[in-house]
């Protein structure tokens, strides 16, 4: 019982760092119906960043928790500018290129970004500091940490404010239109080329966050780590519904879950054959499975109707 | 008002226009009309800065025109109102007139403005909160009419109104189109309907094949044999 309570939780927690990631996915989908697969990217690039902004506040004398807010600020700042850039580059001058260009030229940025993270950061795993408080609660016999609860709470305050701005703010319903028809939504003066960049800018943002978060979370990071993390919030955001923002909010916090039960029942499932280590599978299966199944997701509208 | 010189679209190697020159004064309703692809979209697009054209001049209020951004067009105080529609469907009744109301930011303004465009279409009042896509065609083309006159425009492109509705709602359309020019509003309109565009219009340009081939007055063009021969069904 309590093991089942304790992979809630932990599946929680990861899955609301899913999401923060999914919906920079679901995003720039909904509105110009390409994949940034270099999304994972961004989001590795705003781990690092922080670590070096706070790592070397923290050396010069500033106290631990001024020095991860900064790390923090200048993560989103870095990735927004980031995301801006990638879109203005790499992206708008194949606006109206066949689908499959802007597509792999996402799959050489994340290729790029990977390297040049290499070249800056090396290849070791670097360690984050430690800014929160190492506290721990109990509850029904499960444990979970100060560190948790933030992440839980940080997303879901994030993702209400990013539903308030689509849904109530002038600038969120240009995005919507420009998402449903594009060449009206400019007849109606609304700037494409802008609305575009926001919804970059916005998911990079929401990236750095999910990147700050999952270093604090696991005290660890690397210039690899977003392709995972990548690979598997796009499975979020598929699973959700790709383009629908609520689908990808669920969409990751249910692939938390479904992984960290998994990862917990994994050694019981297969009579001890598959450890906890397997847990990636769980995360492919889920795409594979809506794939084939449900290929628009839980929330997504029908295929062909992208608009 | 509008001052269209030698246009010329064209999609690849596709000529859509070819060179045609006309004009709209300052609160006239002006038809353009022809058959299936003589040009008329295209036009309308070249103006709207939809599409590029591929030489010519337009000027609007004695402004060159036919290099701005699409997104400033409507800033100087043209609105289009394309061909099937363009409402967002997946955006409520009142969303889409918002739309309309983008480049204002005054919300009084606003408000006022709804209340006008309901005063036209009451339709559009009981259908408020409702999703657009869920309109039947009329009343789409109802709401892209009414979402055109949100931003306070000085003239209306009008890219086939009447497609595709019953004869009791393309009355109601342009029983609407013939109070707001009454209002003052210049209007350039494009109909496959000859007869009801001419109806309306105080002057009109026949379109064949990419190019202009008649003007006049509308009045005269009704009585004209060959417009009857070939466009009214005569
Ligand atoms: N995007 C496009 N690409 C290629 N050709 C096009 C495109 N749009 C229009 N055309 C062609 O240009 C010509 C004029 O089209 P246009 O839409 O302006 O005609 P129209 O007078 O509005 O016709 P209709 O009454 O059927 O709406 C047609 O031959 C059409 O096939
Ligand atoms: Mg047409």
């Amino acid at each position: 019982m309590d093991i089942l309570l304790q992979q809630i939780i932990n599946g929680l927690v990861q899955g609301s760092i899913y999401a923060l990631v999914a919906l920079g996915y679901t995003m720039v989908y909904g509105i110009m119906g390409l994949i940034n697969f270099a999304h994972g990217e961004v989001v590795m690039i705003g781990t690092l960043v922080s670590i070096t902004v706070a790592g070397s506040l923290i050396e010069a004398g500033m106290p631990v928790s001024l020095a991860g807010m900064a790390g923090l600020s200048a993560s989103v700042l870095a990735c927004m500018a980031l995301g801006w850039g990638l879109e203005r580059i790499a992206y708008r001058p194949l606006r109206n290129a066949p689908r499959l260009t802007p597509l792999i030229t996402a799959i050489g940025m994340s290729i790029v970004l990977q390297n040049l993270a290499m070249m800056i950061w090396g290849r070791n795993y670097l360690t984050f500091p430690s800014f929160l408080p190492k506290i721990d609660f109990e509850l029904a016999g499960a444990n979970f940490t100060a560190i948790q609860v933030i992440i839980v709470v940080v997303s879901a305050t994030t993702m209400g404010g990013l539903l308030l701005l689509v849904y109530r703010t002038k600038l969120g319903m240009a995005m919507r239109a420009t998402a449903q028809n594009p060449a009206v939504a400019s007849l109606m003066g609304v700037n494409i080329n802008r609305v575009i960049a926001a919804a970059f800018v916005i998911g990079s943002a929401l990236g750095a966050l999910a990147g700050v978060m999952v270093g604090s979370y696991y005290e660890i990071a690397h210039y690899q780590m977003g392709f995972m993390l990548g690979l598997k919030a796009f499975t979020a955001a598929v699973l959700g519904g790709i383009g629908n923002l609520a689908g990808a909010m669920l969409g990751g916090v249910l692939l938390g879950i479904i992984e960290a039960l998994g990862a917990g029942y994994i050694g019981d499932l297969t009579g001890g054959f598959l450890g906890s280590n397997y847990q990636d599978i769980f995360a492919f299966v889920v795409l594979i499975v809506v794939l084939m199944f449900k290929p628009s997701g839980l929330f997504g509208e029908k295929t062909g109707d992208r608009a | 008002m509008l001052e269209v010189t030698g246009l010329h679209v064209a999609y690849g190697g596709i000529q859509a226009v070819r060179s045609i020159t006309f004009h709209v004064g300052a609160g006239e309703t002006v038809a353009l009309i022809g058959a299936n692809g003589a040009g008329k979209s295209s036009t309308l697009k070249a103006i709207a800065r939809v599409v590029d054209a591929a030489g010519g001049d337009i000027h609007f209020c004695a402004e060159k025109i036919s290099r701005i951004a699409a997104h400033e067009v409507i800033r100087k105080g043209i609105a289009l109102v394309p061909e099937g529609r363009g409402v967002f469907a997946r955006l409520s009744v009142l969303e889409n007139l918002r739309m309309g109301a983008y480049i204002c930011d005054a919300a009084a303004e606003v408000a006022q403005d709804m209340e006008t465009v309901f005063a036209y279409f009451p339709r559009l009042k009981e259908r408020a909160r409702q999703l657009a896509g869920t309109l039947s065609g009329g009343e789409q083309q109802m709401l892209a009419i009414g979402r055109a006159l949100m931003s306070r425009p000085k003239m209306l492109l009008l890219d086939e109104p009447s497609m595709g509705l019953a004869p009791i709602m393309v009355q109601k359309i342009f029983e609407v189109v013939r109070a707001v020019a009454a209002d003052g509003m210049t209007i350039l309109l494009i109909e496959q309907n000859a007869r009801l565009a001419l109806q309306c219009s105080q002057r009109a340009y026949v379109m064949e094949s990419g190019e202009i081939v008649l003007n006049g007055e509308s009045a005269k063009l009704l009585d004209d044999p060959k417009v009857r021969a070939a466009y009214l069904g005569e």
